[in-house]
């Protein structure tokens, strides 16, 4: 499993990628940890003409804490974002997806930008930015642009990020309001480390044990990840009570159309959203009630 | 396609090569520099045979390009004995154990176990298991492999080995 | 026969001595050698199941810079001969490449050798092969249907072989019994993949007419295929020994990767090297394995005991012949498991289908079919609401009744069960596990435990060759060995196989150190080649610690009579009233009066005037023996002794499911073990621990799925889902030691232990914790999403 060849060209700043990037009419791909890229290139699933290595980028790697929102540089390695007291504190549902994506040395790898702009159906951080609507930044040699995650992910393996796009940052707004920030992870894998066969995110913001905010995010479905504001919306103003779950799980798993595959049938996945849509909104509350 | 000259250090050694772009560096490894401890068992970084560690930190060589590991710092297992007539404490804990049976999976273990013993020398059985999850064994059934990493933890902090560092640690 | 303990060397704690060079990396796996001027190759595969194919076109791959050569099977219809198939099929028909038609997806097609594996996967790109696709046919039982697509035509079926054996009075006990059940069990298709892939060196040098092979390779016989195959003499072939293989457990056969290679090489007049990448392998290679249907109808009586089985056994090889087939033969040697069943009906049906072909796999079919026996052994005591390890103890076999002969001709040679589950269940835990499994269920979930008692049949004597194929009258299953004791006084053995982690290097070492009472290690042990090694047939059937250990005792036992008949000739005294110890040989009246174990060297080499007249000068011996109960055909209504020596496991297994998700989480695992004396107590161990992992892959994980066009959907590591660390616990063994009376140190095979009770011990947990829902479940894998989907209907609810 070799790859096919290719022309490989190690950026030295976001500038010099977009110009390469734009110099290769379409035949060009960006390639930092390359977890995702680099096994299809050896399956020759990929055959780009030009591999733009935007690794060595400085300018590209390292957490910002910026007014109301965390800048994660799109280099930053996956461990790195995991470690990151900044993430930690101010993005916990990202630290908590982090925790399931694959493992040690994959993680050493791969970056929060290259999961994003793969855009796995099954990708962790891909359902902590759609849940917390985080702003993806983008460059070319033409312009510069922010695209919020729901227009973002698109499909399986689908992103807004045009060819000749370099992914430069995902913006990740804190949450601001009266009360205690919860978050909640739930996820299904065959194997430890393996891609969700199916996901749920959760942050809610509780005052004084009534829920005033919440995002909800299933991935694993098959194309992208869907943020389900039906579920979502009528738990605002309520306690979260058993009535009101038992609504927002049924709302959730009518919306849904999870696909089936070897490992997994749609029932299951459908099935299962439901019982980590419970879940995980059981670990926010507790998260939000820890002093 | 494109040749590229690179200069990086291998266990200690530094070496210039001029490498095809899709040569990962597994392969440069194994191929180029001749060091054939290192393995490949899937080439689509599931099964950590090809486990390294790069400026320190545990990663998948069939996932890199040789290109992309230009002017790194890389520890292989032929890096992990201080020399060739004598074996790290590690080493020695897999030998003790009967950590291994066919030994393809293990140069992988050993650097997976050596990048845990890097950051702590009191691993629970958990770390172990997390640290070793992402390199498959179909000899062990594992057990054998967490005795010989807790032995050696056990064993390195008893000893005089530094901290329990080794040639190109630093 | 000493008890473990007063031996000197054996089944005390050693370290491993092939553990040295794999710990610095200083393995020698076949992709680590290489040859100047070696070229390399790549597969252009089938992606269709079932394909005519109509052309073949490289004109634009062999203008790539690199390329060298490309073959196509219409070559190797030319110039070599077919595979050999264990069975009676001379119209099926198998070479390393395919030939006119294309059976399964990713069959092999095309060759492209370049002076890299990059170049040639270029080159294979670009080769151009129409197909006319053809309906494949999926399905083993749609294969029997005497109107279904043929995968080989001139066969004129799908069946490679059928036959209904009934020993003893099957009929009448069905008849007599005052319970009858059925049910079916399925082994969907999983295999114990490798780490390695297999990979292949040829080097042909016509100045000695000599073809060298390097080769990643588990395969009696492999020497004498390759060279019938080449149609070269045999004495023209050189398989080297000397290869680290990383990890077999059965499939690397290997025989149309060293046709492939071993053609091209002569051909080209270049070193060729063809190391499989996953996806060759998955798909083409020799990786797959067992894919079973068992129709079992048991006859009992109500205080459990079982008097008969009727077990039919479909087994879909794929798409060729191969090692499968009989490996529906193998568990007759062992088919009514570890119990006392009188009387038995087996029908064994091995059919081809559009997959790929199955090859050999760790037990030889005794996995599956040990699946199906303690299936039934469970089920009988649901139905008769009895306890699951009541009704074991009543049909297990008694420490008393040893030798015994079951009803299909195999004598089990010793064994003492129910000490050995007894003991299972105290390391268990046994009524604390209840305990827990009921508190656990009280609070509303599921929980069971599960149990098996399986035989791991040691010793390879393969009479399932003669028993389905009449033909084939082999009955030899020998095993060599040679050692030397050098000028200096040095030892060195030779073994005629190579390993893939069993440790023989430390066996062989650990037995020549026992009988010369020398320090094992300072005995060295090489793997030879087939030119100079005695003749092997391999480590498969658990057969190493046996016939390779016999083969080295044996040989040791010779050089040891030797060297105290020329001492005890030096020392004027017969050799009855010496003494050997530690090598060194002294009057045993007087221990002042010796020689030491260098004069006996000195002598032996040097000094022919001072051996005893009608003495070989110099110390070497090779000792070669036939497979201990071997040696005899079987009988006209198939029965026959098969393995000589058998191990036995015990496994209770504690596992928790989550009811959404279906996972099954086995929270303890102890197993009791038997395999007699265990001359290195770590590798038994290891193969038990390994053994284990394989069959919690088989239960819970791993599975070759296809769909209906045939399309192999885990063919990658991305699908078919290894056990990990986090998938595997820990297991505790407790050993047990029942001595085999026919070995030289009452040494049992324990290379297949673990993986033969496994996946029944799994299944019988989750059975357990599934009973309260009414359900039973008899397929594997039981995936979380499988099991939960059947949960979830039981509740009435799909979603």
């Amino acid at each position: 499993m070799k790859a096919a060849n290719f022309d490989y060209s190690c950026a030295a700043s976001i500038d010099e990628a977009c110009r390469l990037l734009a110099g290769a009419n379409g035949e060009g791909r960006v390639i930092a940890g390359g977890q995702t890229l680099v096994p299809l290139l050896a399956m020759r699933l990929a055959r780009p003409a030009l591999l733009v290595d935007v690794n060595r980028i400085e300018e590209l790697r390292g957490i910002e804490l910026r007014a109301g929102v965390v800048a994660v540089k799109a280099c930053t390695t996956q461990a790195n974002a995991l470690a990151s007291e900044i993430v930690r504190e101010k993005v916990p549902l990202l630290a908590k997806a982090l925790s399931f994506v694959g493992h040690t040395q994959t993680r050493n790898r791969g970056t929060i930008g290259g999961s994003l702009a793969n855009a796995d159906p099954a990708a962790e951080i891909c359902m902590a930015a759609l849940a917390l609507d985080c702003d993806i930044a983008a460059r070319s040699a033409a312009s510069e642009r922010i695209t919020p995650s729901a227009k973002f992910f698109q499909g399986a393996m689908t992103t807004a990020l045009a060819s000749d796009e370099c992914l430069t940052e995902a913006l990740f707004p804190i949450w601001k309001g009266e009360g205690r920030t919860g978050t909640g992870f739930q996820e299904v894998s065959i194997r430890r480390g393996d891609f969700a066969l199916l996901a749920v995110a959760v942050q809610a913001l509780f005052d004084d044990g009534v829920c005033r905010r919440i995002a909800i995010v299933v991935g694993g479905l098959g194309g992208a990840p869907v943020r389900v504001h039906a579920a979502a919306a009528p738990l605002v103003g309520t306690r979260l009570e058993p009535n009101d779950l038992s609504r927002a799980i049924a709302a959730l798993q009518g919306s849904i159309e999870p696909q089936s595959d070897i490992h997994a049938s749609s029932d299951y996945r459908r099935r299962v959203a439901g019982a980590l849509l419970e879940r995980a909104i059981a670990e926010a509350r507790s998260d939000a009630a820890k002093v | 396609m494109s040749r590229h000259e690179i200069t990086l250090t291998v266990n200690g050694r530094r070496h210039t090569a001029n490498v095809e772009a899709r040569v990962t560096l597994v392969d440069f490894l194994r191929d180029d520099l001749r060091l054939t401890g290192t393995h490949t068992g899937c080439e689509h970084g599931v099964c950590g045979a090809c486990s390294i560690l790069m400026n320190g930190k545990p990663v998948r060589s069939c996932l890199i390009f040789a290109v992309q590991a230009a002017d790194a710092d890389i520890v292989t297992v032929e890096g992990l004995a201080p020399d060739p007539e004598t074996l790290s404490i590690l080493q020695d804990s897999f030998w003790e154990t009967h950590g291994l049976q066919c030994g393809y999976c293990t140069p992988g273990m050993l650097i997976a176990a050596r990048a845990l013993l890097n950051e702590t020398l009191s691993p629970t059985e958990e770390q172990i298991r997390d640290a070793i999850g992402g390199n498959l064994c179909r000899c062990t059934g594992y057990k054998p492999i967490v005795e010989a990493i807790k032995l050696a933890s056990m064993r390195m902090r008893q000893s005089n080995e530094a901290g329990g560092k080794y040639a190109g640690a630093e | 026969m000493p008890a473990p303990s007063e031996f000197r060397y054996i089944a005390k704690k050693r370290r491993t001595k092939e553990d040295r060079r794999f710990i610095a990396g200083a393995g020698n796996f076949a992709a680590d050698r290489t040859i100047p001027g070696m070229l390399h190759v790549a597969l252009v595969a089938s992606p269709h199941a079932f394909a005519r194919i109509v052309s073949i076109d490289a004109a634009t791959a062999l203008t790539l810079p690199g390329v060298k050569a490309m073959v196509t099977g219409e070559d190797f219809v030319r110039a070599t001969e077919p595979l050999m198939s264990g069975l009676d099929v001379p119209k099926v028909r198998r070479y390393p490449l395919a030939v006119g038609l294309v059976r399964h997806v990713g069959e092999w097609v095309v060759a492209i050798v370049a002076d890299s594996r990059a170049l040639a996967e270029d080159a294979a790109e670009l080769v151009d092969v129409e197909y006319e696709p053809l309906t494949p046919i999926m399905d083993p039982e749609a294969a029997l249907d005497a109107g279904a697509l043929v995968v080989h035509p001139d066969h004129g079926s799908n069946v490679l072989f059928r036959r209904k054996f009934v020993w003893g009075p099957v009929e009448a006990d069905f008849r007599a019994a005052e319970h009858t059940l059925s049910f079916r069990t399925r082994w969907n298709r999983s295999s114990t993949v490798p780490l390695e892939t297999f990979g292949a060196l040829a080097a042909w040098n016509p100045a000695t007419q000599l073809l060298d092979i390097w080769a990643s390779v588990q395969m009696p016989k492999y020497p004498d295929q390759l060279a019938r195959a080449l149609r070269l003499p045999g004495n023209a072939v050189r398989v080297n020994f000397d290869v680290d293989v990383g990890g077999s457990f059965g499939v690397k056969r290997g025989l149309k990767h060293g046709v492939l290679v071993g053609h091209l090489a002569r051909k080209l007049g270049a070193p060729v090297r063809f190391i499989e990448d996953r996806l060759e392998n998955m798909r083409g290679g020799d990786a797959q394995g067992p894919d079973r249907i068992f129709d079992m109808g048991v006859a009992f009586d109500r205080n459990g005991i079982i008097r008969s089985l009727r077990i039919r056994a479909l087994d879909d090889v794929g798409a060729h012949a191969g090692r499968a087939p009989l490996q529906l033969g193998k568990p007759v040697g062992a088919i009514v498991g570890p119990y006392r069943i009188g009387s038995v009906e087996y029908e064994a049906i091995s059919v081809t289908t559009n997959k790929t072909p199955q090859e050999a796999v760790r037990g030889f079919g005794q996995s599956p079919t040990n699946f199906a026996l303690e299936t039934a052994v469970d089920r009988v005591a649901q139905a008769l609401k009895l306890d699951r390890i009541e009704v074991r103890r009543r049909n297990l076999i008694r420490r008393e009744e040893f030798p015994y002969t079951i009803p299909s001709g195999s004598t089990y040679d010793s064994g003492d069960y129910h000490t050995v589950l007894d003991k299972a269940l105290a390391r268990a835990g046994y009524d604390e596990l209840l305990r827990r499994r009921d508190a656990v269920r009280d609070a509303g979930k599921l929980a069971g435990i599960g149990i098996s008692c399986c035989l791991e049949p040691s010793g390879g004597n393969a009479s399932f060759e003669p028993l389905f194929n009449p033909k084939n009258e082999t009955t030899t299953w020998m095993e060599g060995c040679s050692i030397k004791i050098d000028l200096t006084g040095t030892i060195v053995a030779s073994m005629g196989t190579s390993s893939s982690g069993q440790g023989h290097e430390t066996l062989v070492a650990t037995v020549i150190g026992e009988i010369l009472e020398r320090d094992p290690e300072t005995v060295r042990v090489v793997h030879s080649d087939s030119l100079t090694a005695v003749p092997s047939n391999s480590p498969v059937g658990s057969r190493m610690a046996i016939m390779l250990g016999g083969a080295a005792a044996g040989a040791a036992k010779k050089l040891k009579a030797q060297m105290i008949a020329i001492a005890a000739h030096n020392l004027g005294l017969a050799p009855g009233v010496v003494v050997y110890n530690s090598g060194d040989v002294a009057a045993s009246d007087d221990s002042a009066r010796k020689i030491a174990w260098d004069g006996i060297v000195e002598i032996a080499h040097r000094k022919f005037h001072k051996l005893p007249p009608n003495t070989e000068p110099g110390l070497q011996v090779t000792h070669a023996w036939e497979v201990p109960t071997g040696g005899t055909l079987p009988t006209p209504d198939g029965r026959v002794q098969m393995y000589p020596c058998y191990a036995f496991e015990a496994h209770i297994v504690y596992a928790e499911i989550d009811r959404i998700t279906g996972e099954v989480a086995l929270r303890k695992y102890a197993v009791g073990h038997d395999c007699g004396t265990m001359i290195n107590p770590d590798i038994v161990h290891g193969m038990v621990y390994g053994g284990i992992a394989h069959g919690i892959g088989a239960a819970l994980y791993e599975r070759f799925a296809y769909d209906d066009s045939g399309q192999l959907l885990s063919g990658s590591f991305m699908d078919y889902l290894i056990p990990s660390s986090h998938e595997v616990p820990d297991v505790e063994i407790v050993d047990h030691c029942t001595p085999s009376p026919l070995t030289a140190f009452g040494q049992k095979g324990s290379g297949e232990a673990g993986y033969l009770g496994a996946p029944a011990a799994i299944s019988s947990a989750v059975n357990d914790a599934l009973a309260p829902l009414g359900l039973n479940i008899a397929s594997l894998p039981m995936t979380g999403p499988v099991l939960a989907d059947l949960i979830a209907k039981t509740q009435g609810k799909t979603a």
